[in-house]
């Protein structure tokens, strides 16, 4: 039982700092779940978020597989709606008030002031996974090459991080 | 912007609840690669025609600025736009139920990130490339929300508490967050500063503690 509580309100809590996208909450998702908790290893983790790019819709519902691994499947229900519910609501209703919000000169300094913060959380996500990820030279070139990709072109992005998953494949099976 | 002048499309009637659940399903399970909400757009606003364009970038406006996954927050708005609560409940559960199914099967199936080598070094490959997708996004996002110098500092502030002070995203987010909120505050003249004077002084707005 402890166990589900630990579950939820790790979850829950790391929903709320999902500013800007899942990525800015993944320093927090770590601490938590790879220190905190014992959870999962960080490797674990960084191998979930790998397969969660290759999942289809939002790429955190990673989630449920750390809920899956401690707990079975009661245990990806309880992460999953953890993690969606509370914001859930919240969105709900902020978006019934949004256009009375309209005329409230603080609404525009609050989207300003935690658009900035939001970059910075994503940035620092982007840090605390290159850490763990970044580990060789191969690595570090699969990264810069995606990234370089990316900004070029508009391509979807399944298809470099497939292709970088098949380069590392390639790389093993002739090491 | 080359795009043709835009003769909005003409918006059909709001979908049946099922309907709803069905198309927030499909593209739920066909979003591959990230950037959910590209497909999100072309879905609700070119093919079922459910909202214009002005409506998704209103929405899309408040997804980004609230806490939660962006494809969640949209689905939620959108469904609630179209059908009202149980649209809000269904589109969010259509979008997410693909992915989490998945990813828990996933769980099972991987044999728990296991020690299969070769399993390892796929995804192992995999999260570096995700590593340059998501500096892409920070880019992006990036562009988008930062105008002036001010803004960067509160960039850089955050990535330093977060990624190197190892500073709670929490705190991050409040003390950063309220400072950055407080210099954006509304001023007498109207809108919120744009070209404001040179930032006075950047460590004064430092929450560190």
């Amino acid at each position: 039982m402890k166990q589900f509580l630990d579950l939820a309100g790790a979850f829950g809590y790391i929903s709320l700092l999902t500013v800007g996208g899942g990525m800015a909450a993944f320093p927090e998702l770590k601490y938590l779940t790879v220190d905190t908790y014992h959870w999962v290893t960080f490797p674990e983790l960084m191998h979930y978020y790998s397969l969660g790019q290759l999942a289809p819709g939002p790429n955190m519902m990673m989630v449920a597989s750390i809920g899956a691994q401690v707990a079975g499947l009661p245990g990806a229900a309880v992460v999953l709606v953890a993690f969606i519910l509370p914001t859930g609501l919240f969105t709900f209703g902020i978006g019934r008030l949004w256009n009375h919000l309209d005329k409230w000169p603080w609404r525009a300094s609050i989207q300003r002031g935690l658009g900035s913060v939001a970059v910075g959380l994503v940035a620092a996500g982007a840090i605390v996974l290159a850490r763990g990820a970044l580990t060789d030279w191969l690595t570090i070139a699969l990264a810069v090459t995606v990234f370089g990709l990316l900004m070029r072109t508009k391509i979807n992005p399944a298809i470099p991080i497939v292709a970088s998953g098949l380069v590392g494949l390639g790389v093993y099976w002739l090491g | 912007m080359s795009k043709p002048p835009a003769v909005a499309l003409p918006v059909a009637p709001p979908p049946s609840l099922w309907r709803l659940f069905l198309g927030f399903l499909i593209m739920g399970s066909t979003s591959l690669g990230g950037g959910v909400i590209a497909y999100l757009r072309t879905g609700l606003v070119t093919h079922y025609r459910w909202l214009d364009d002005e409506t998704f970038v209103e929405l899309m406006a408040i997804s980004q600025s609230l806490p939660g996954l962006n494809a969640t927050n949209m689905s939620i708005l959108a469904g609630d736009r179209l059908r009202g609560w149980p649209g809000a409940l269904l589109g969010a559960l259509g979008m997410c139920l693909p992915g989490a199914s998945l990813m828990t099967a996933a769980a099972f199936a991987v044999g728990v990130g296991g020690d299969d080598p070769i399993s390892k070094a796929f995804l192992h490959a995999i999260a570096a490339g995700a590593v340059g997708l998501v500096t892409v996004v920070g880019v992006q996002l990036g562009a988008k929300m930062l105008y002036e110098i001010a803004d960067y500092v509160f960039v850089a502030i955050t990535i330093v508490l977060v990624a190197f002070l190892h500073v709670s995203v929490l705190y991050a987010l409040i003390g950063v967050g309220a400072v950055a909120i407080w210099w954006h505050r509304p001023r007498k003249t109207g809108l919120p500063d744009t070209k404001d004077a040179a930032p006075k002084d950047p460590a004064q707005g430092d929450p560190a503690s």
